[in-house]
């Protein structure tokens, strides 16, 4: 399977990061290198092989359905770029 | 007591405890070390008031004969690590300034256990890379040198293998989804070891690949790595994959007897272009084994070479949706935004200033595979591929192999900048590591010899699930043997 430029810009943008559009022939071009790569495990026989959910068999615990933290909104905005009126500020989304 | 930062966990811990040196002056050593180290720039966040407060508590508590396991014994923290207070940023520009508010779990356990705290340690940007060179503070360099290149310390853990190979501290913490504690270990000549997915707590460790990650220490030989992984580990109610079970007392396993015990030696490890002089290593690793009274048991685990196609399906897959997080809006960077920009402006800016180049590189392959249309062909398929490579491992496991041996790494290390030309030859690094990770194994290299430059070679020994005790006791008859002593010699 081959990427072109323009399934490269889609992933940039399905990934949120700003790709220019000179950096994309070279972008493709990596991806193609590491697909090809990736693309031996076409090779494995999977068939009624159970794709892993987990490494180890544990279960996953459960807890009482309870609040066991909280109230603490500076110490959760402390590191935010832009904190307002305690508030996460970013730009305007809704018109 | 002279050179004082040059002696291992068990030798100060025994000097502290016989009342022969202080923790303050155990500390002291190690940041004048440091301080002179600014050439090898494994040390990225220096904290020496932390570092004095810390040893005087410790000196206080072995005064009183309250001294638990780490009590005094100054130690690296991976930049990847929460330390509350102190900067934490994975070694990536997206996460300049974030202070945590909280401390993650294994630095809070060695914490607890006394430890002392010297500052954070360089690594590749987001634990992605195995050569130290992805990291917004720049390369380490290793303090092995052969001629005038500077070489690279591995990585991710790259940092912390130089500091503890230059003896800037004793230990460090490293962490390892691929091989990012064990390669580095293997190019410094020191001892790294990845215990069982699920030892080690990962809350608060800045998560790449959360199915692999798991944290280990680096030290100066297996005995200190014994004592150092026991204060590391713990059950975690804030990790739901943290093993409810007892953590042993890892060192009181090392008898250095291991007659009886199986070791196989997978004949999928033997790869074309492999330097002779690792094969021949690994046949001498081997024999002193035998030595030992260990019985050589040729084994197969036939699905060796998908363990990395298929890593890198999973760890970028896990990585994207992991990294999401990073969006310029809770913490870190936040890109300078252009009149009439909105918030998906800011969001692709701000990862795109954020991020170095080989994070983006697999944000946006993770994105790929994890995309509509490819998620059965390429991630459905990797984990099912997964799935075979453990199951090879159960099967010698149930044919009594306890352990098996391998070569660490496929070279000794390589001069910073030479394998950058293609992705694929650098992720090559970790072809004999990562199928431990794929595999939620117990594995741990030991250098155990020098190459013809006089570069060292790591051996890796993979155990059973959570029998970390036993693999070490194994790692412990391979050093006794290999009798690897050689250090850098000072340049820095």
């Amino acid at each position: 399977m081959s990427i072109d430029q323009s399934t490269a810009a889609r992933v940039a943008k399905l990934a949120r990061i700003k790709v220019e559009d000179d950096a994309l022939p070279a972008l493709a071009a990596e991806f193609n290198t590491i697909l090809g790569f990736i693309e031996q495990l076409s090779e494995v026989d999977v068939d009624g092989v159970e794709p892993m959910t987990s490494v180890t068999p544990q279960r996953l615990k459960r807890r009482v359905d309870e609040v066991t933290d909280g109230a603490q909104p500076k110490k959760v905005l402390a590191n935010a770029p832009d904190a307002r009126e305690g508030f996460f500020a970013v730009p305007k989304v809704v018109e | 007591m002279t050179d004082l930062n040059k002696l291992g966990l068990a030798e100060a811990r025994d000097a502290l405890r016989a009342g022969d040196v202080t923790s303050v002056e155990l500390t002291d050593a190690c940041l004048s070390a440091i301080d002179g180290a600014g050439a090898l720039n494994a040390f990225v966040h220096h904290t020496p008031e932390i570092a004095r407060e810390r040893a005087a508590a410790a000196d206080t508590r072995i005064k009183a004969g309250d001294a638990p396991a780490m009590c005094g014994l100054p130690i690296g923290i991976k930049d990847l690590f929460c330390t509350k207070g102190v900067p934490s940023q994975a070694g990536s520009r997206i996460l300049e300034g974030f202070l945590p508010e909280y401390e993650s779990t294994v630095s809070q356990n060695l914490l607890d256990s006394g430890a002392v705290m010297l500052g954070k340690l360089n690594m590749d940007e987001f634990a992605m890379g195995s050569s130290n060179e992805t990291s917004v503070y720049g390369n380490v360099v290793n303090p092995w040198k052969v001629d005038d290149r500077d070489l690279t310390p591995g990585g991710s853990s790259g940092g912390s293998a130089a500091a503890v190979a230059a003896d800037l501290c004793l230990a460090a913490t490293g962490t390892d989804t691929g091989g990012s504690i064990r390669q580095p270990a293997a190019f410094t000549g020191i001892t790294g070891i990845k215990p069982t997915y699920g030892r080690c707590s990962r809350w608060g460790v800045v998560a790449f690949a959360s199915s692999l990650d798991q944290a280990g220490p680096m030290t100066k030989n297996v005995r200190d790595a014994a004592i150092m992984l026991e204060a590391m580990c713990s059950h975690d109610p804030k990790d739901s994959t943290s093993a409810d079970l007892p953590v042993p007392n890892f060192e009181a396993m090392l008898t250095g007897n291991i007659a009886g015990k199986k070791i196989g030696i997978p004949k999928e490890y033997r790869m074309d272009g492999m330097p002779g002089e690792i094969e021949t290593l690994w046949t001498q690793g081997a024999e002193m084994l035998r030595d030992a009274g260990a019985e050589i048991v040729d084994i197969t685990l036939p699905h060796t070479k998908y363990a990395l196609p298929a890593y890198y399906v999973i760890a970028p897959a896990e990585a994207s949706s992991n990294l999401a997080r990073y969006d310029g809006v809770r913490y870190g960077h936040r890109a300078a935004l252009a009149a009439g920009d909105g918030i998906t402006e800011m969001y692709e800016k701000t990862r795109a200033e954020g991020f170095g180049d080989e994070v983006k590189r697999r944000v946006m392959i993770g994105t790929y595979v994890l995309s509509a249309g490819f998620y059965d062909a390429y991630y459905n398929r990797a984990r099912k591929v997964r799935t075979l490579i453990k199951q090879d491992f159960e099967k010698v496991f149930a044919d009594g192999i306890d352990a098996i041996l391998t070569p660490a790494t496929p070279s000794a290390a390589f001069g910073l900048g030479e394998e950058w030309d293609d992705p694929v030859q650098m992720y090559l690094n970790d072809v004999f590591t990562v199928t431990v990770n794929m595999a939620g194994l117990p594995g741990i290299s030991v250098p155990a010899g020098v190459d013809a430059q006089g570069l060292p070679l790591g051996l890796q020994l993979i155990g059973r699930p959570w029998e970390e005790g036993d693999l070490l006791n194994t790692a412990y008859a391979l050093e006794a043997r290999a009798g690897f002593v050689a250090k850098p010699q000072k340049w820095w």
